[in-house]
């Protein structure tokens, strides 16, 4: 008998007779005995000695066998300590009484010598089962409570990544488990240098810690590339390039992402394996569900992703919802899913905009569905651009060395213009300017509209009053592709001349294209007179800056700042 | 079992799955094809009798599909009930899959 098989065995027994005669028993069978004459004895060995089975008689003097398995159990807390009953009584009630008391067992007078080891042995396999299951307990609740810990320290990394964005804009409301990060659902947003918005809502493959993971690079990217002005395209085609290398390949993320320009009215769209997402007209209606069209950003190799954007025009009030798995799959008792269609009826009967979520989840509730822990929803209005204020810029250098007098000239050709942005390249290179950082936003806006203007209407040659109305809108973008990849020739110049002045300096942009020019009095005229979609490039372009002017027939834009030093 | 697979005489390996096509049919899906001495000609997943997929389901039809040769690889999904259906049009895994 190895010594961890032998078990210190409590007798409590006041005939002496059976005292000895089952100490003798027991020992034989290789185990050790502590004695005891009545209930209170029993108790204080206990209590002294912790011995790992104990055997009591029912009646005893002094206290009870009743009495002092109680109070042994009550000693003993989670650890099972088997309680046998030595007894005589044979009536049902008594027998009762032992278990009700907290006997495991009895073991009826005259002993028996076979059946008592037999007991002992059922006993100890309990004793043990219930050690390992209190050991594996402890164990789990130490793990659990480690893994909560790294879950916080993760979450707190993140959240400072993840809340430098502007997801508490006045125009937004949000609803995300404090833990979603967890669940791989992810909500970002963060202005451009110009003002607009770019929104993402994402959900990585899985649960826990690998859905977490990629979440870093995928906010990094989206952070980092939205602040220096690229748009939906290059950051999409970043975040899937990022994700493809770094991720398994069973693992990617659905994700819709939004650019939502204040000033132009607009939103660009990508969607790739989220629900539909929807634009809510104010004045009503039909919601405009913004559908997915593309997979999911890690799982196409760079040369295989599509990063077309749908470009759709908003009023001020109107919304976009935005909206993970969670909801459309909640599935009630019958596993019916809750889908697309009833939150669609919730989305048209919804009266007050600031009760959505509530009256999502008030019809998730009364579907019977259960409860899920990762529903995620934004809502985001369309405002007059003013009423947002954008965060002040931050840099790391003085502006002491900046550079005050140069002058710079490029010619982007066709496949160039296919391919490259510009524009957070040349707004890097202004940054240098110190004067001119607080008007980064500004300068942007102006950069991004001739620059678009050259291209779009100059040497593509499109119409902008295509734009007059949300199909033709549609159409004007299909169309923007179709001949920008089409593009054989054409050329857009882009100077940019500094110069320092008395107290300050000045830049001139000038923007040059291979068009055909417009009629620069017209179209001018009829964004005095603030018509339709077209012509608003322009007036914002003057809004901006101090002087802006069209030569050579509308082929080339001249835009000046000037600005004063605050020394 | 909820993952059963059949390998032809031609080399097509079928792969039947039933019930909640999700992370706990992992090991089984996988074992299915990686057990095998070589890589079949061309896979055919039956869904007929799946009646959920999730993203993790999503997931383990993209690491088949790299076992298969990635764009090369011959992966066709067969008797797709229409929930099914819907998760893999949002997800366009039709642009990946031939799914019938």
């Amino acid at each position: 008998m190895s010594s961890q098989d032998v078990l210190t065995v409590l007798i409590a027994e006041d005939s002496a007779t059976d005292r000895l005669l089952l100490a003798a028993i027991v020992q034989k069978q290789g185990h050790q005995v502590l004695m005891a004459e009545n209930g209170e004895q029993a108790v204080a060995l206990f209590a002294a000695q912790r011995p790992h089975l104990v055997l009591l008689d029912a009646l005893m003097p002094v206290m009870d066998g009743f009495e002092a398995a109680r109070t042994i159990k009550l000693l003993a807390g989670e650890t099972l300590v088997p309680v046998i009953f030595l007894t005589s009584l044979s009536e049902e009630e008594a027998l009762v009484r032992c278990l009700e008391a907290g006997g495991d067992d009895f073991l009826a007078k005259p002993y028996s010598q076979v059946i008592l080891a037999a007991k002992i042995k059922a006993m100890e396999r309990m004793r043990r089962l219930q050690a390992t299951v209190l050991e594996q307990r402890d164990q789990l609740a130490h793990h659990h409570r480690h893994l909560l810990n790294e879950q916080r320290v993760a979450k707190a990394v993140f959240d400072k990544v993840a809340h430098a964005g502007c997801l508490d804009s006045p125009n937004i409301r949000f609803l995300q488990s404090p833990y979603a990060l967890f669940n791989g659902d992810l909500m970002l947003a963060a202005f451009t240098p110009s003002g607009d918005m770019h929104v993402l809502l994402g959900d990585f493959t899985g649960h826990g810690l690998p859905a977490a993971v990629g979440a870093m690079p995928l906010a990094e990217v989206f952070y980092g590339m939205t602040a220096k002005g690229y748009g939906l395209a290059e950051t999409l085609r970043e975040m899937n390039a990022k994700l493809k290398r770094i991720l398994p390949v069973d693992m990617f993320c659905c994700a819709v992402l939004l650019n939502v320009s204040f000033q132009r009215r607009t939103v660009e769209v990508w969607n790739g394996g989220m629900p539909d997402a929807y634009l809510l007209r104010a004045t009503g209606g039909e919601p405009l569900p913004l559908v997915s069209h593309f997979l999911p950003l890690g799982v196409l190799p760079p040369e295989q992703f599509d990063d077309h954007t749908q470009v759709v025009p908003m009023a001020v009030g109107d919304r976009l919802f935005l909206l993970s798995d969670g909801v459309v799959d909640t599935r009630d008792e019958n596993e019916q899913l809750f889908g697309a269609e009833r939150l669609r009826q919730v989305l048209i009967a919804n009266q007050v905009p600031g009760q959505l979520f509530e009256d999502i989840q008030a019809a998730l509730a009364h579907f019977g569905g259960q409860p899920r822990d990762d529903v995620s929803m934004m809502d985001l209005c369309m405002v007059e651009s003013h009423a947002l204020s954008l965060p002040p810029l931050t840099y790391t250098d003085s502006g002491q060395s900046s550079p005050l007098d140069w002058s710079l000239h490029l010619e982007f050709r066709a496949e160039s213009l296919k391919r490259f942005n510009p524009l957070p390249f040349l707004l890097h290179l202004l940054q240098e300017i110190h004067g001119l950082r607080v008007r980064s936003g500004e300068l942007h806006s102006v950069l991004s509209e001739l620059y678009s203007n050259a291209l779009e209407h100059g040497v593509l040659a499109l119409d902008s009053r295509l734009k007059r109305d949300a199909c033709g809108f549609t159409e004007y973008y299909r169309e923007r592709n179709r001949r920008l990849q089409a593009l054989q020739e054409g050329y857009i110049r882009v100077g940019l001349q500094v110069e320092p002045l008395a107290s300050g300096g000045r830049l001139t942009i000038e923007v040059e294209d291979s068009g055909a020019g417009f009629d620069v009095e017209s179209v001018l005229g009829c964004s005095r007179a603030g018509q339709g979609f077209f012509g608003r490039g322009l007036s914002l372009i003057r809004g901006l800056s101090q002087q802006a002017q069209w030569l050579d027939g509308g082929r080339r834009a001249c835009v000046v700042f000037v600005w004063v030093s605050e020394a | 079992m909820a993952v059963e697979s059949e390998l032809s005489q031609d080399g097509k390996l079928t792969i039947r799955v039933k019930g909640r096509f999700d992370f706990g049919r992992h090991m089984e899906f996988r074992g299915s094809y990686e057990r095998l001495q070589s890589v079949p000609r061309c896979v055919v997943v039956d869904l007929k009798e799946a009646t959920y997929l999730d993203s993790s389901a999503l997931g383990m039809l993209l690491l088949l599909r790299d076992h298969m040769g990635g764009d090369k690889s011959q992966v066709s999904m067969v008797n797709v009930g229409s929930d099914v259906r819907k998760i893999l049009a949002i997800s366009n895994f039709d642009k990946l899959f031939d799914i019938s």
